[in-house]
């Protein structure tokens, strides 16, 4: 059984990755669209999907946070990354299968993956 | 939304939006009486006479980029399927309360889904918000609170992956729990 007490101990296995993303300045910041359209779409277990997948790898310079509707409702669950040097990215129509791809591609190795985004569904 | 879970995760982004800094989730099941009900207390900027009496109509929203909103009449057309409500108290500076009431048993109830994705989620994405979860279900309780958890993690964020996967875990378990299924979810 689960317990608070597991917390302590889990903490000083965070702790370095919480330090690391404190020096680095070139995190990648992952956004996923929490607003009803999105909620509606998909976007919780696409937002448990990177955070399961960051911490799998452990990339210690990887944030995930959420936003509201950024008006293309029709296109949700819309995801959009922000990696160093890098233009902003922004997914659509995300499902949780595609994440492991996006986080490999992307991430760690910063190839963009083309068909997943806004840019191939000709928009 | 196909699942109550998400209506939740989705009423709760409201109070995030209003500014609570506390927001309580409770979530009541009883087979014996037939009630399933949620409801979700915040003390966030509240609204006045006016919108609470709007905001039930689709057609409303606080977003000023549009005028059209959702949430909450969803959630009503879910609840009023199984012969439930919706109820919405709110005093402007103090917070909202809201209740939704669904027939435990009715065809038309949509499944309770993946709360601990949903609370996960919201806790994860919410750091400085200290929210309480009390679930029942046929008088056994399990219940949390994220200020317990954030005095024990120190600097070490709730948003941390290694502690989110960590939160699924324990939300999962304490659910399977209360449902009397250690192996596993409820539906």
């Amino acid at each position: 059984m689960k317990s608070l007490a597991e917390l302590q101990a889990l903490k000083q296995k965070a702790i370095e990755n919480v330090n690391l993303r404190k020096e680095r300045e070139d995190g990648t910041r992952v956004v996923v669209g929490m607003a009803t359209c999105g909620i509606a779409a998909g976007a919780r277990p696409v937002m448990t999907a990177f955070l399961e997948e960051i911490n799998k790898r452990n990339l210690s310079n990887v944030v995930v946070e959420q936003t509201g509707c950024i008006g293309l409702c029709r296109l949700e669950p819309i995801v959009e990354i922000y990696a160093p040097g890098q233009d902003k990215v922004t997914y659509i129509k995300m499902t949780p299968e595609k994440v492991a791809k996006i986080v490999s591609d992307h991430i760690v190795n910063g190839q963009v993956v083309s068909e997943y985004t806004i840019g191939s569904a000709g928009m | 939304m196909q699942e109550i879970s998400l209506n939740i995760l989705d009423i709760v982004q409201n109070s995030v939006r209003a500014g609570a800094s506390r927001i309580d989730v409770e979530l009541f099941e009883d087979t014996d009486s037939d009630e399933l009900f949620f409801s979700v207390k915040d003390n966030g900027c509240g609204m006045d006479e006016e919108m609470v009496a709007r905001v039930m109509d689709p057609f409303v929203t606080t977003r000023t980029t549009r005028k059209v909103g959702m949430g909450i009449s969803l959630l009503r057309s879910a609840a009023q399927a199984t012969g439930g409500d919706v109820e919405l108290t709110s005093e402007v500076g103090k917070g909202t309360f809201i209740k939704a009431t669904f027939s435990y048993g009715h065809i038309d109830r949509q499944p309770l889904g993946d709360m601990a994705g949903t609370m996960m989620t919201l806790i994860s994405m919410n750091e400085a918000i200290d929210f309480y979860y009390k679930h029942t279900f046929n008088r056994q309780v399990f219940e949390f609170n994220t200020k317990e958890m954030k005095e024990i993690l120190g600097e070490v964020p709730l948003g941390d992956p290694t502690v989110a996967a960590w939160l699924k875990d324990f939300i999962d378990e304490g659910i399977a729990n209360i449902y009397g299924n250690i192996n596993g979810g409820a539906e």
